[in-house]
């Protein structure tokens, strides 16, 4: 686990900052293209939204916008790898885990390439597009596939650092990046390690474990439930596979309770990952908050995370059911 | 064969009313794409006024004709003519995209407002069409199935899937209209991944297609009527349009394909289009 790192401004009662993980990406990719001439990105028409237009401005020769074609993009990406390229692709994480889901198992991570799918719009926060758009089940897709590994990065500082790992790292990996400018989280010394969970926060009544854009929410919440006289432990799960199991038993053990909060299904997702590492390692009462099975709907990412009680309101409602079934 | 003159005046005027809505509906949600269904309001209403069998009345005929719109970020056309055709009042319009609204961001089935099936992930469509076309032939019905495609979504490969398949079952009463505007959302065509010659494309794979103008009432009116006709195949009718045509700013610009106009922008879009005066004061309330 990574000792607790210092955190933004926010978390001090300022103001939040904001940004976007996508743009992150974006500049991660433009260090990579620089640093490492076995980098190639590919794109499927979202070259503007996914922050990947840069890197093809700088190096057109390494740039393939492959059109509307996301299973045929990640075939050519594969292709891109067995000749020892690094290869980046891009879309919507709808589509990009979506259309080309099949393609990715068999052409990716059976032949264990370097593929790196950093993938944008994931999650509720895409707002306005709709259900069509909101991408909650990418990382029960992707996690299950042998080998492939999946970073959640909690906001644009871990995102950039995430995404320049993630060329180091061998193998395939999902990168999951939102749309929507989210609050900072950490300073700039944060140093983000592949595996390994990160304690923001100490207390020993629950553990919340969260992961992406809920990372804030859970900071928020655990002041709010410190008001209350609740101490939450909170961890920034930002790898989800391979889970840091340890990190998760040590939860367990030491705050006895654990609630996962993640902008996606319950189902196969964070929730999921943790009840198995928990049930392995050292059995608690558990709380989910995540989508519970529905599609989402058209309105603002804000709207839409406090309707599903991922807000931080919803997150101190559910830890309140979770310590009375502690106590119980 | 050309209109009469009052025909026509109809159906000019109901693209014309899919115009303002579009601006109106995507201004107000202050998002949304505002190109696309500005650019095929010509040929939605010559289709959905000529053609389609689509009203309050026919609305719950399991025999009735059928629409998907594959290229389903250009819905908020697709909810004006809707609203036109008497299936929901046209006050709902201005819910675009709000939460809680039944007009998604992109099309929820909604069988009491007669849209048939949800898309927004291109490349699906013209399967879940050939599937309508093959249940209405299966059951003896007369069902026209028509389904809106673009230029991008021809990128998807599941499109020529579905293409080789509908060739195979002679799905006959199924067309598609592809909104060929040259445009995507990273550019040009020419610039991002040309799919080239889509009606050369979809003959090649068995289709009857034809290339038609995509503001030319007569000639779209001309091509529905051809496709209703042929017998055996089905009718590709690839219509040459401009994205944003008649709203001079959005003409032909990628950038229009998924930006709200700003107050001032749908004030000039909307001036362009006619409205002025008080009423024009009215809508920008
Ligand atoms: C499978 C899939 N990939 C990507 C997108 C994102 N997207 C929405 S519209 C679009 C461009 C499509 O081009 P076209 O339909 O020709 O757009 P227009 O002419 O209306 O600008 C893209 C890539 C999507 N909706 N579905
Ligand atoms: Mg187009």
């Amino acid at each position: 686990m990574i000792a607790t790192p210092e955190l933004a401004p926010l978390f001090d009662g300022v103001e939040a900052r904001k940004a976007a993980t996508r743009n992150a990406y974006g500049e991660a990719l433009l260090e990579l293209g620089a640093s490492n001439p076995d980098v190639v990105v590919l794109d499927a028409d979202l070259s503007g939204s996914t922050k990947t237009k840069a890197f093809g401005k700088a190096h057109p020769d390494r740039f393939f916008n492959m059109g509307v074609a996301e299973a045929n993009m990640i075939g050519v990406a594969a292709g891109l790898a067995s000749q020892g390229k690094v290869a980046f692709a891009s879309s919507f994480a709808m589509f990009a885990t979506g259309k080309a889901f099949e393609q990715i198992r068999q052409s990716v991570c059976v032949p264990e390439l370097n593929v790196k799918i950093c993938a944008t719009h994931a999650g509720l926060t895409v707002g306005e597009d709709g259900k069509s758009h909101q991408m909650l089940e990418d990382v029960t897709i992707m996690r299950v596939i042998p080998g492939m590994q999946v970073i959640v990065p909690a906001d644009a500082v871990e995102a950039r650092q995430a995404v320049l790992a993630a060329a180091e790292i061998p193998g395939p990996v999902y990168v999951r990046l939102s749309r929507a400018s989210t609050p900072i989280v950490f300073s700039e010394d944060y140093r983000f390690e592949f595996g390994k969970a990160a304690m923001l926060r100490d207390g020993g009544d629950l553990a919340i474990v969260a992961m992406g854009v809920t990372v804030a929410a859970a900071i928020e919440a655990a002041d709010m439930l410190s008001g209350m006289g609740i101490e939450a432990r909170v961890l920034n799960m930002s790898t989800i596979s391979p889970m840091d199991s340890d990190a998760i038993e040590s939860a367990a053990r030491d705050c006895g309770a654990i609630l996962t909060a993640e902008e996606h299904q319950e189902n196969g997702g964070l929730g999921d990952a943790v009840a198995q590492a928990v049930v392995r390692t050292h059995p608690v009462p558990m709380e989910m908050c995540g989508m519970n099975g529905s599609f989402g709907q058209s309105g603002t990412g804000d709207e839409l995370l406090a309707h599903y009680g991922l807000d931080a309101a919803g997150l101190v409602a559910r830890a309140q059911q979770l310590l009375k079934r502690k106590q119980a | 064969m050309t209109l009469s003159q009052e025909d026509r005046a109809a159906v000019e005027s109901a693209a014309r009313q899919i115009r303002i809505d579009t601006v109106r509906m995507v201004h107000a949600a202050a998002c949304g794409h505002p190109g696309g269904p500005i650019g095929m309001a010509d040929f939605m209403a010559t289709l959905f006024l000529r053609h389609m069998n689509l009203s309050p009345e026919t609305l719950h005929q399991p025999d009735r004709d059928r629409f998907v719109l594959g290229n389903g970020h250009t819905c908020a056309g697709y909810y004006s003519i809707l609203s036109q055709k008497g299936l929901f009042p046209r006050e709902e319009l201005l819910t675009f995209r709000k939460m809680g609204s039944r007009l998604q961001g992109h099309p929820h089935r909604t069988p009491d407002m007669g849209i048939d099936f949800s898309t927004g992930s291109l490349g699906n469509s013209l399967s879940v069409s050939l599937g309508m076309a093959l249940a209405a032939k299966s059951n003896g019905w007369d069902t026209r199935v028509y389904s809106a495609s673009s230029d991008g979504e021809s990128q998807e490969g599941q499109i020529w899937e579905a293409a080789t398949a509908a060739a195979h079952y002679g799905a006959s009463n199924l067309t598609v209209l592809v909104d060929f505007n040259n445009v995507q959302i990273d550019g040009h065509m020419r610039d991002v991944m040309d799919v080239r010659d889509l009606r050369a494309k979809y003959e090649a794979f068995g289709w009857h297609a034809l290339d038609v103008d995509g503001h030319d009432i007569d000639a779209i009116d001309a091509a529905l009527v051809a496709a209703r006709e042929e017998t055996t195949r089905p009718s590709a009718l690839i219509c040459h349009t401009l994205i944003g045509k008649g709203v001079s700013f959005m003409e032909d610009q990628p950038g229009w394909h998924g930006v709200a106009p700003g107050d001032e922008d749908a004030r000039k879009a909307l001036a362009e289009l006619g409205i002025e005066g008080a009423e024009l004061e009215a809508m920008m309330a």
